[in-house]
C-alpha cells in the first residue's frame, strides 16, 4: 500500500498481534519508569527532568550489586528501593527545594542541572562502557504462539500492575498518603492544618525515586546500562505521563501500554527507525489538544 | 550604569576581540574562543525568547539544527553556495520556528507545558532526519566536499586551503561576526517597543494584553529572531566542520549548552550569553586540564560542573553574572557618590 | 458610549452574570455596586474581552466588541484595570507606564517621555525609577490606573482602585479620577468605597447575584429597597423602614 509516497507493508494478523502483545511489554516498562514521574509531578507538579538519569543511576546500583555481591537484579529491589527513597527525599529537600525558591520554572532547570550533573557523573566515573547482568533466566519465557515472552519481560508487566495497584492502595489507605494528596490539592490550606509540606514534598519525591529505583530493577536483566541509558526513557515517560494525565497512576499504566503498543506497531509499519516518530507526534499531538491527558477534561492550557 | 558607559565598554570588548590575532596566535586558544562565541551566539537565541520572553525552550537544538541542515543539504544536493545557502538556512530556520511558535502559542501553551513541546519537536526532529536517508544521509549525516583550491577559499567559504591569516583566523571571525549581529540585534530590541512588550508579556501576560499586546504576536517575534539567531550558529558550525549528522544537530546537547550560557551570565540581558559562555568554558577548560587529565582525559567533568554552576546560580544569582557585576559596579559608584 | 446588552455568563453550574445590561454615557463616570461575589469582576472581564459571554451583546463607540481579544479592545480605546493589581514587577515605574503608551506610540523614546507625562498625571512623578515591585499598595494602584491611561483609552473600567487605601490617599486618588474625567475620559468603576461612590458618580448601577437591581443616582440607589436588602439580608429594609418611624415618633 502507498501512502504519501511511504510504502506501506500489509502484514497477517499474526505478525501484527505478536507486534501488539510486545508492544504491551514494551509498555508495562514505560509505565514502570512513569509512575514515578506522574507521582511527583501530580503532587509537587514538579517536571522532573532528572528522572531519567535517576533511573540510570539505580540501574548501575543493581548492576553494581549484582557484578560485586552477586546478588540478583531482582532481590536487589530490597536494597535499592530504601536508597532510592532516601536519595530522593533528600535531593528534594536539600537540593531542588532549597534551589529553587518555590518557582516552578526554576524548578525545571534545576531538576535538569541534577539530570546533567548526573548523566555525566556516571560517564566520568563509570565511563560509557555498556555493561550487562547475566541471569540464568533471562532468555527463558512462554511461547504465546504468535510472539515468545522471555521471563524478565513478564516480570515487568507483573510489575508495573503491582506498582500500580500499591501505590493505589498507599495513597487511598495511609495516612501518609492522604497528606501526600492533601498536599497535592491544596498546598495552603494543608499547612494550615499543620501537615509539614516541606517533609510531604520530599517524602513524595522519595517515594517517586524508589519507584524508578524498583523500575530499574526490573529493567536490567533486559537492558544494558550505560550512562545514556534514561535519557531512552525520559521523553517516553513524560510521554506517557501527559498522555495518562499528569498525576494518574492508571493513566500512566494505560498510557505506558498504549504508547509501548503504538511505538511497535509504528516500528512494524515505518521502519526501525521512522516508527519512533510516533511517541513524539503522540507527544506533540497530546500537549496541544488535551494537555490535561485523555483522561482529563480539556480545561486548563498549561500554565507555568 | 548609563547607556555611554555601556557603549564604552561593548567598544573596549568588540576591540579586543577584534584585535585577538595580535596576541593569540595558538590553534588551541583559537579554538576555545570559537567555542565560546558559538556557545554564546546559541545562548543569545535561547535568551531572546527565554531571558526576554520567559518562554524556556529545551528544545533550541531544532533552530540550530535546521540551519545547519539547511546549510550543508543546499550545498551537498543542489550545488548552491554557501554564501547564498545561508539566506535560506536563515529563512527556512525561521519557518520551522514559526510553525512551531504557532502551534505552541496558539494553544496557550506556557511554562513547562512549553518546555515539554520544544523537546518534542526537536526528539521528532532527530527521528527525522536519521529516518529520511534518502534527504539526509541518515545517521552517516552529510559530509561537505572539501575545497583544496586557495583561491576559493573565500567564494567556498573554506579556509582551510587559504592563506596562513585566514586559515587560523577566518572561522574566529566568522563566528564573532555572527555574535556581535546577534549581540546588536538584541540590543536594538532591547531598546524597541516590540523589546518593551515581549517583557511585559514575561512579567504578566494578562496585564500586558490588558495594555493592547498581542501575546501572541509578540511571542511568534521573538520565536522567529531567536531561530534565526541559532541558526546563523548552525551556518558557522557547517562550514567549519564540513559536516553535520543527526546526533550534532537534533541532540539534546545543544539545547542544553544553548541555555546554560544566558542563565548563568545574567537573563535578559545583551552581556548574559558572553558573560556566562567565557566563564563556564573558561571553567571546563581548567577542569579538563587538571582533573579531567589526572583521571586520563575522561569526558564528562566539564559537564558535571556546568550543572553544578547551574544549580548554585539559580539559587544565589537569580540575575546571573551580570546581575552580580551590576550590583558591585553600583556598590562602588554608590561608594563614590557617598 | 458603552452598551451592554443582555449579558450573561456562568461557569459550570454558576450563574456569575445574569442577563445584565448597562449603558455608559460618554463623559460620565459611572459606578457598578454592588455585594462581594455579586459578578462585578466577571461583568468587567466580558466587556474587555479577558472572558466570552455566553449570550448578549457589547457594543463600544458603535462597534460590537463581543468575541474580540482583549488586546484588541485595548486599542479600540477601552481598557480596564485589575482589582488584584498586575505590575510588571521587575520594571521601573517609567518602564511599565510606557508599556501601556507603546499601545499608541511605536518610539521607545516618546514612549518613555509619555510615561514621565502620565506618572505626573497620577502623582507618581517622584516613583519614576523605583522598581515596581518596591511600591506600596498605594503606589501599585496608581501605577495600575496610569499604566492603563498611558493607552490613551476613550473608556476606563477601574476595578476597585480604592481598596485597601487610607483616608488622604482616598480623597487623593478621586481627585485624580475627576481630573482624569474632565481630561475627556469616560469612566466606569467598581468600588466598595462608598465615599468614593458618591463623590463621583454621575449615575450608579447596582449587580446583585449577577442580575442589575438598579440604576439611578448615588442616593437614589443607596435608598432603594431592594438595594439594601442585596446588602444586608432579606427584610432588612423593611426593618430600617420601621426603626426610622420609630426613630421619628
Amino acid at each position: 500500500m502507498e501512502l504519501f509516497g511511504l510504502s506501506i507493508p500489509l502484514y497477517g494478523w499474526q505478525t501484527v498481534l505478536g507486534s501488539a502483545i510486545s508492544g504491551v511489554f514494551l509498555g508495562s516498562i514505560y509505565a514502570l519508569v512513569a509512575l514515578g514521574l506522574t507521582l511527583i509531578y501530580g503532587v509537587l507538579h514538579i517536571i522532573n527532568f532528572a528522572h531519567g538519569a535517576l533511573l540510570m543511576l539505580a540501574m548501575y546500583g543493581v548492576y553494581f550489586l549484582w557484578r560485586y555481591f552477586g546478588i540478583d537484579p531482582y532481590l536487589a529491589m530490597l536494597v535499592i528501593v530504601p536508597a532510592g527513597f532516601f536519595f530522593g527525599y533528600g535531593l528534594q529537600r536539600y537540593v531542588i527545594g532549597w534551589a529553587s525558591h518555590g518557582k516552578d520554572e526554576i524548578i525545571l532547570l534545576v531538576t535538569l542541572g541534577i539530570a546533567i550533573v548526573i548523566e555525566n557523573g556516571a560517564l566520568f566515573f563509570f565511563t560509557a562502557t555498556e555493561r550487562s547482568v547475566r541471569v540464568p533466566y533471562d532468555l527463558d519465557g512462554i511461547d504465546l504462539g504468535v510472539t515468545y515472552a522471555v521471563y524478565p519481560e513478564l516480570a515487568a508487566l507483573a510489575g508495573s500492575l503491582l506498582i500500580t495497584g500499591g501505590l493505589w492502595l498507599f495513597m487511598t489507605r495511609t495516612d501518609t498518603g492522604k497528606a501526600i494528596r492533601a498536599v497535592a490539592r491544596e498546598r495552603q490550606g494543608a499547612r494550615l492544618v499543620g501537615i509539614n509540606v516541606d517533609h510531604i514534598f520530599a517524602v513524595t519525591f522519595g517515594i517517586g525515586v524508589a519507584c524508578v529505583a524498583a523500575a530499574a530493577s526490573l529493567l536490567v536483566p533486559t537492558y544494558p546500562v550505560h550512562p545514556q541509558i534514561g535519557s531512552l526513557f525520559v521523553l517516553i515517560a513524560f510521554t506517557v505521563v501527559v498522555l495518562g494525565g499528569m498525576g494518574s497512576f492508571v493513566g500512566a499504566l494505560i498510557g505506558g501500554l498504549l504508547i509501548g503498543v503504538t511505538e511497535q506497531l509504528g516500528r512494524l509499519y515505518l521502519g526501525e527507525s521512522l516508527g519512533l516518530i510516533t511517541v513524539s507526534l503522540i507527544f506533540i499531538l497530546v500537549l496541544l489538544f488535551r494537555p490535561n491527558g485523555l483522561f482529563g477534561q480539556k480545561t486548563g492550557q498549561g500554565s507555568s | 550604569m548609563s547607556d555611554r558607559v555601556r557603549m564604552t565598554g561593548w567598544a573596549l570588548l568588540l576591540l579586543i576581540f577584534a584585535a585577538v590575532p595580535a596576541f593569540i596566535s595558538s590553534a588551541r586558544w583559537i579554538d576555545f574562543l570559537e567555542l565560546t562565541l558559538f556557545v554564546a551566539v546559541l545562548g543569545q537565541g535561547w535568551n531572546i525568547l527565554g531571558g526576554y520572553g520567559g518562554q524556556y525552550s529545551f528544545g533550541n537544538a531544532v533552530f540550530f539544527g535546521t540551519g545547519a541542515y539547511i546549510q550543508a543539504l543546499l550545498q551537498y544536493k543542489l550545488g548552491i553556495g554557501p554564501w547564498a545557502a545561508m539566506w535560506f538556512a536563515v529563512a527556512g530556520t525561521v519557518v520551522v520556528g514559526a510553525f512551531i511558535g504557532y502551534l505552541s502559542f496558539r494553544y496557550g501553551l506556557r511554562g513547562s507545558y512549553f518546555a515539554l513541546i520544544t523537546l518534542a519537536f526537536s526528539e521528532a526532529f532527530l527521528v527525522l532526519s536519521r529516518s529520511l536517508k534518502s534527504l539526509t544521509e541518515g545517521g552517516r549525516g552529510v559530509q561537505l566536499p572539501l575545497n583544496q583550491d586557495p583561491a576559493q577559499a573565500l567564494a567556498a567559504f573554506q579556509f582551510n586551503f587559504s592563506d596562513p591569516f585566514l586559515r587560523s583566523y577566518g572561522f574566529y571571525y566568522t563566528i564573532l561576526i555572527i555574535l556581535i549581529v546577534a549581540c546588536a540585534l538584541t540590543w536594538w530590541m532591547e531598546r524597541s517597543r516590540f523589546g518593551a512588550q515581549l517583557v511585559a508579556v514575561r512579567e504578566n501576560e494578562e496585564a500586558a494584553e490588558a495594555l493592547g499586546i498581542s501575546a501572541f504576536r509578540v511571542k511568534m517575534g521573538a520565536i522567529c529572531l531567536a531561530a534565526a539567531i541559532s541558526a546563523m550558529a548552525g551556518i558557522y558550525y557547517v562550514q567549519k566542520f564540513l559536516y553535520i549528522e543527526p546526533g550534532i544537530a537534533y541532540g539534546t546537547g545543544k539545547s542544553v549548552e544553548a541555555l546554560f550560557a544566558p542563565i548563568i551570565g545574567g537573563l535578559g540581558t545583551v552581556a548574559g550569553p558572553l558573560l556566562g559562555s567565557f566563564f563556564i568554558h573558561g571553567i571546563g577548560e581548567i577542569a579538563k586540564e587538571t582533573l579531567g587529565r589526572a583521571m586520563g582525559d575522561r569526558p564528562g567533568i566539564d559537564l558535571i560542573l556546568f550543572g553544578s554552576i547551574l544549580i548554585l546560580v539559580l539559587a544565589f544569582l537569580p540575575r546571573g553574572l551580570a546581575g552580580l557585576l551590576e550590583s558591585v559596579c553600583k556598590r562602588i559608584g554608590g561608594g563614590r557618590d557617598a | 458610549m458603552l452598551e451592554v446588552r443582555n449579558v450573561s455568563k456562568s461557569f459550570g453550574g454558576l450563574q456569575a452574570v445574569s442577563n445584565a445590561s448597562l449603558v455608559v454615557e460618554r463623559g460620565c463616570i459611572v459606578s457598578l455596586i454592588g455585594p462581594n461575589g455579586a459578578g462585578k469582576t466577571t461583568l468587567f472581564a466580558l466587556i474587555s474581552g479577558f472572558l466570552k459571554p455566553d449570550a448578549g451583546n457589547i457594543g463600544f463607540d458603535g462597534t460590537p466588541i463581543s468575541g474580540l481579544r482583549p488586546h484588541q479592545i485595548c486599542r479600540l480605546g477601552l481598557v480596564r484595570t485589575f482589582q488584584v493589581v498586575q505590575p510588571f514587577v521587575n520594571l521601573s515605574v517609567r518602564e511599565n507606564i510606557a508599556v501601556g503608551a507603546h499601545t499608541r506610540i511605536a518610539g521607545r523614546r516618546e514612549a518613555l517621555e509619555k510615561a514621565a507625562d502620565v506618572a505626573a498625571l497620577t502623582g507618581m512623578e517622584k516613583m519614576l525609577d523605583q522598581p515596581a515591585g518596591a511600591l506600596t499598595i498605594a503606589g501599585r494602584k496608581r501605577l495600575e490606573l496610569a499604566r492603563a491611561l498611558a493607552t490613551e483609552p476613550k473608556l476606563l473600567l477601574l476595578d476597585e482602585v480604592m481598596a485597601g487605601l487610607n483616608a488622604t490617599e482616598v480623597r487623593e486618588l478621586i481627585g485624580v479620577v475627576r481630573d482624569i474625567r474632565n481630561a475627556g475620559v469616560t469612566i466606569l468603576l467598581i468600588e466598595h468605597v462608598m465615599q468614593a461612590v458618591m463623590k463621583l458618580s454621575d449615575y450608579t448601577y447596582v449587580l446583585n447575584q449577577g442580575e442589575m437591581i438598579a440604576r439611578g443616582t448615588p442616593e437614589e440607589v443607596t435608598c432603594a429597597p431592594e438595594v439594601v436588602e442585596a446588602y444586608l439580608g432579606h427584610g432588612a429594609a423593611a426593618r430600617i423602614a420601621i426603626a426610622g418611624e420609630a426613630d421619628g415618633v
